[in-house]
């Protein structure tokens, strides 16, 4: 029972203007003389991306398109808003961090570009093989965007780990839909659900294909054990990548998961929250305790954000619109105070290496008072500490895993985020509270020493827009959460009418 | 021109957001413009207000504004909005008014201070919490306000932080409010709580009030009675009166603006504002009237005694808002509103007056060392004396008609006792104004030479605000005199207000005249001759012992020293507070202090080791998993990688085959849930 191919262009709108914005971009570059500064290609692919923000949060169409593969509803629209803010961040703090490690490439700013078209087309699928598709977008821009760095070998060493075990997550992914499509004769999400409501019984293949689906997009989310990339990615990566990728493809990994099961596979939610159970338990319990003995700020961020996963994951697998609506509000939120956070150890980065560790951040509350006030901002709400939007996320993703009952799991929640706040209130006890280290200042610099005590950080006015503005959202979230609350309930209540 | 009523507190706030973080590179100049700024448009904004209201017609002077749901979970709604009726137009005519003045007077009394700009920006976020208490339409606005204003009191008291006495004050202040705080939380939650378990889940007061009758007086009665203890608190009445004195520590103006005119009336404000509430709960009303006027005349005899220029404002302060609560507490709400009212004058002006005094001074505050001022400072001395009248009851200054209110309906209402106790107040509250009248101002200068050549009278900045007040101080009393055979302005324009209040306490002005205006009228002017003449009295007794040409005709034994004397236990009693700060220090703070250090003790031996314990098992965990990662994982087959130093690791790793162990993981945990899936 083939839908009737239904072509409907406002739908796909805002793919469309990103599409074009990407091509355009790419089409600039080649013109642009050898030398000459790509600034300016950020500064178009951000009034471009401001311009499709908006009008992805208004086309909402109901139904499904192009013979259901795509649908364009409040769901994919709040995913969109989240991608969309999240790749302005990243773009604005990058324009900063290239010039300082010397990197003049056009194409970093479309293959951003073509990474966050990537995540839409995966937050706007209605078939496993459109979701594919948008997911090998993503993840092949950013194997190329981890890589940007081609004089850094740990740049490369990234990329190569990420690539390969994205290549190996793929295949298992791929295996799944592939069983997917050999039980239920389909790919499409709402004919997988009435192909399983008429069968109860759950087939071992499909049991088989949920399990590689599940694995497929933990890589992404990186859930404990397929987190280990994540780590030395994020460390090697260009920060501002990290930033993106800690927030813009684990967002994306959650809209598909929610998609395909909460759309598609309703039906076998006892199998598959189980899995689910075990997952998020173990990925909090490990980011969060691991992530204490890191020395390394990016590293203990990759780890903070698995910790994160592990907790959103706890809204998701409840399967009530309460808790959907959580994980969307949580990964808002998530993308403003993660990416603030990122700013501030973007603007910390040398070429030389010297800022990568927390101790570096000693006595920052002196030397630059204001970076350590939004940092601190951005900590305590990682925290999840009121009034930021960091504690509301936690409240309402830990309130509906009680309403249904999941007690355990929501004790693991709690003392996960105990652990966590050991990590964070150490960087804002280094901060406010150490001396700056004299030796650090001094040797760390290496060659270049003191001339460059205070260079590290040069704060730029695009970065202190990002700060700004990442802070601003934080708090606000925090304190006026009702509006956008009220709009991740609406987006998901679609989901639980049948 | 109510659209605009948010205007009136986010304009100081504005100014305490520009002072706060941008202060310190403006100049001075600029900084206290802006705040007088700020003030000047909250007030015009105000009085339009005010007028507006004054133009409508009586039923419909209590408008609701609704700015946005703050909070909505399920049937309970949270809004911020104001209620904008009589009661707090009057109020913010009186916060934004005597406000202006007092930030004006400040810009000349701060102006040498090098926390100028932090001292406008806690001035204005003061006045900002002030405006949502009483511009609040529900109790969670009214409560941000309370809170507010009692973390502005505590910055403000310890302004000048490095002084030991004055960051003590300022605690003090914080840890007795607290107290008070406490109670008003339990109240609020027991009215919230009763109400929605009948389905009411709206904290508007308008909700609220409609919805009463669900309530029985029980549970009505520990609802007020909790709410007041709050009241105790913020506008120091017994027994959390103490932290008052000590908040003089402050800088003159705040203890005018905050310690007299504004954040201590609060208190008499929530309950006019819960009239409705206490006209359910006779008993309440009881109890709030006789702490009221024990608490006048308690701290008014304390006043007697005391040698520092603001300690006896201060008590004289605790004194009249005795008063206030006494009127509140028998159900004389309009009464207890204006004597809030012109108290605002008057010791505004009065504290005022004083901070000019200790200005020229030289910081000095004792009023054994001072005298003769008035040679020198005569518009001080001209406009502290009529604040002086005012407070002794004089006809016709403003407190005169205010006080005697209260007095009248005390009488009036058969509470004979109270009435004299009032009466007995107003009597010493006259002696002791006019002792500080003629110490510091008449008389031969008991300073010191160097402090003697330098009086002067404070610049125009500080004068102009105090001959307004003094003109306000006189004059203010005019709302209060009986024109209309149906009760006085004051009375026409609150009434609708406590109208819940006063069908039940029966007080409003118009109800007076109805039972035998002749009658009452005259008892009213005995009642009125007896108290002007307690008040002449006290100033008679005052000048006898204080004011020199009358000195000579005083009978041998009538000398400050000789009374000491002779009733030397007395004095001590009253010089030293009647010892409850000692009181309080011996049976509350010292056990709580041996407490802590108990605590402490076990603390440090027994919970820091449970702690200790944990995080250093966590700790281990920690590690272990760490090392999991490293040994186990990345190790596997090298390890001797990894020990050859941070930087050589990234890339020996790389090469031995650490992504082969990622895979690995990778499959083995895939492999893990296949079977568990399978298997479970």
């Amino acid at each position: 029972m083939l839908e009737t191919l239904n072509i409907n262009l406002t739908a796909i709108l805002p793919e469309i203007l990103l599409t074009a914005l990407a091509l355009c971009v790419m089409a600039l570059d080649l013109i642009m003389r050898r030398g000459a500064s790509r600034l300016v290609l950020g500064y178009l692919s951000i009034i471009g991306l401001l311009i499709i923000l908006p009008v992805s949060c208004v086309s909402v169409i109901d139904g499904a398109f192009y013979g259901g593969m795509v649908k364009a509803d409040g769901f994919s629209a709040y995913f969109n808003a989240i991608f969309i803010i999240a790749a302005i961040f990243t773009i604005l703090i990058s324009m900063d961090y290239l010039k300082r490690v010397n990197i003049n490439k056009g194409e970093y700013y479309y293959i951003v570009l073509f990474a966050t078209l990537g995540m839409m087309v995966m937050a706007a699928s209605n078939d496993l093989v459109n979701l594919y598709v948008g997911l090998e977008l993503m993840a092949l821009s950013f194997y190329v965007l981890v890589a940007i760095r081609t004089a850094s070998s740990k740049s490369v060493e990234a990329a190569l780990k990420y690539f390969v075990l994205g290549a190996l997550s793929s295949g298992v992914l791929l295996y799944g839909i592939s069983f997917t499509y050999g039980v239920a004769g389909t790919t499409n999400f709402t004919e997988i659900a009435f192909q399983a409501r008429r069968v109860t019984i759950l087939d071992p293949y499909l049991l088989l294909a949920i399990v590689f689906i599940i694995v497929g997009f933990s890589f992404k989310i990186a859930l404990f054990p397929f987190h280990l990339w994540s780590p030395d990615t994020y460390e090697g990566a260009p920060t501002p990548i990290a930033a993106l990728l800690s927030v813009g493809s684990k967002a994306a990994a959650f809209a598909a998961f929610m998609r395909v099961f909460l759309v598609a596979l309703p039906v076998y939610q006892p199998h598959w929250s189980r899995i689910f159970w075990g997952l998020s338990a173990a990925t909090m319990l490990y980011g969060s305790v691991v992530a204490i003995s890191q020395k390394n700020i990016v590293r203990m961020l990759a780890y903070s954000s698995i910790a994160h996963a592990g907790i959103i994951m706890i809204g998701f697998l409840v399967t009530s619109d309460m808790g959907a609506a959580g994980v969307m509000y949580y990964l808002l939120v998530y993308a403003f105070m993660n990416i603030g956070a990122f700013t501030v150890v973007t603007l910390f980065i040398r070429s030389s290496g010297r800022g990568e560790s927390i101790r570096d951040y000693r006595g920052l509350a002196v030397r630059h008072p204001w970076l350590a006030f939004v940092m601190s901002i951005f900590l305590v709400s990682l925290a999840g500490i009121p009034p930021t939007g960091g504690f509301t996320a936690k409240f309402f993703i830990l309130s509906s895993a009680i309403n249904a009952q999941y007690y355990w799991l929501a004790v693991i929640g709690v003392v996960s985020t105990a652990i966590s706040l050991f990590f964070y209130a150490k960087v804002i006890f280094y901060m406010y509270l150490s001396e700056p280290d004299a030796l650090t200042e001094g040797t760390a610099g290496g060659a270049a020493g003191g001339a460059d005590r205070d260079l590290p950080i040069m704060s730029s006015a695009t970065c202190n827009i990002v700060l700004v503005a990442a802070a601003v959202g934080t708090v606000l979230l925090g304190i006026y959460p009702t509006p956008f609350i009220d709009m991740a309930i609406k987006a998901v209540k679609p989901f639980f009418l049948t | 021109m109510i659209e605009l009523a948010w205007l009136i507190p986010m304009l100081p706030f504005t100014g305490a957001v520009i002072n706060g973080f941008f202060g310190s590179r403006m100049p001075k100049k600029t900084v206290g413009l802006i705040a007088c700024l700020v003030m000047a448009g909250a007030f015009i904004i105000s009085s339009s207000l005010f007028i507006k209201i004054l133009s409508l017609p009586v039923d419909q002077r209590s408008i609701e504004v609704t700015y946005f749901t703050w909070i909505a979970s399920g049937a309970f709604h949270l809004d911020i909005g104001f209620l904008i009726d009589p009661l707090s137009t009057l109020m913010i005519m009186v916060v934004t008014g005597v406000g202006l003045l007092i930030h004006i007077y400040s810009v000349g009394y701060m102006h040498e201070d090098k926390g100028f700009w932090r001292y406008f920006a806690y001035l204005n976020l003061f006045v900002f919490f002030m405006l949502m208490l009483v511009l609040g339409g529900n109790y969670l606005v009214m409560f941000l306000g309370w809170e507010g204003v009692g973390l502005c009191s505590f910055l403000l008291i310890g302004f000048w932080y490095e002084k030991k006495s004055a960051s003590d004050a300022g605690k003090k202040a914080f840890v007795v409010n607290r107290i008070g705080d406490f109670g008003f939380v339990l109240g609020l939650f027991l009215l919230f709580w009763t109400l929605s378990s009948h389905g009411v889940t709206s904290l508007d007061y308008k909700t609220v009030f409609a919805s009463l009758h669900h309530i029985d007086t029980a549970t009505i009665t520990v609802i007020t009675l909790l709410l007041f203890v709050g009241a105790t608190g913020k506008s120091a009445q017994l027994p959390l009166y103490v932290w008052l004195p000590d908040a003089m520590e402050g800088p003159t103006p705040v203890s005018a603006l905050i310690h007299a005119a504004t954040m201590v009336t609060a208190g008499v404000y929530m309950i006019a504002r819960n009239n409705a509430l206490y006209a359910m709960a006779p008993i309440s009303g009881e109890v709030v009237a006789v702490v009221g006027i024990c608490t006048a005349l308690f701290a008014a005899t304390i006043g007697l005694v005391q040698n520092d220029i603001k300690k006896v404002l201060a008590y004289s302060t605790v004194s009249q808002l005795g008063y206030m609560f006494a009127a509140v507490g028998l159900g004389a709400y309009t009464a207890g509103v204006f004597h809030l009212m012109t108290h605002a004058f008057f010791k505004g002006l009065m504290f005022l007056g004083s901070g000019s005094v200790i200005h020229a001074m030289g910081g000095e505050q004792d009023m054994r060392k001072m005298g003769g001022l008035h040679k020198h400072m005569k518009i001080t001395s001209v406009t502290f004396i009529i604040g002086a009248l005012a407070i002794a009851g004089m006809p016709p200054f403003s407190g005169f008609w205010s006080k005697d209110e209260i007095l009248w309906e005390a009488f009036e209402k058969g509470h004979t006792i109270i009435w004299a106790m009032g009466l007995l107040t107003a009597f010493l509250t006259a002696f002791y104004m006019f002792r500080q009248v003629f110490m510091t101002f008449t008389g031969e200068c008991r300073a010191d030479r160097h402090t003697q050549e330098h009086l002067h009278e404070s610049p125009k900045i500080m004068t102009v605000p105090l001959i307004i007040l003094a003109i306000l101080a006189a004059a203010g009393g005019i709302v209060g005199i009986s024109f209309f055979e149906e009760g006085t302005a004051a009375h026409h324009f609150l009434s609708p207000v406590f109208e819940q209040g006063g069908h039940a306490a029966a007080n409003v002005g118009g109800h007076v005249a109805q039972n035998g205006e002749a009658l009452h009228g005259g008892m009213e002017a005995i009642l009125m001759a007896v108290s002007v003449a307690a008040g002449l009295c006290g100033i008679f007794l005052a000048g006898l012992l204080y004011y020199a040409p009358l000195k000579k005709y005083a009978p041998s034994f009538w000398r400050p020293e000789v009374i000491a004397a002779a009733f030397k236990p007395v004095y001590a009693l009253l010089y030293n507070k009647y010892y409850v700060d000692e009181m309080y220090d011996h049976i509350i703070v010292n056990p709580i202090k041996r407490f802590c250090g108990w605590c402490l003790s076990f603390d440090l031996g027994i919970i820091d080791g449970i702690v200790n314990g944990a995080a250093w098992t966590t700790r281990l965990w920690a590690w272990l998993l760490h090392k999991f990662d490293i040994y186990i994982i990345d190790g596997v087959i090298n390890s001797a990688a990894t020990f050859t130093g941070y930087n050589s690791g990234f890339w020996r790793r790389l090469q031995t085959g650490r992504l082969q162990n990622y895979a690995l993981i990778f499959v083995i945990g895939l492999l893990i849930i296949v079977g568990s899936a399978l298997l479970g």
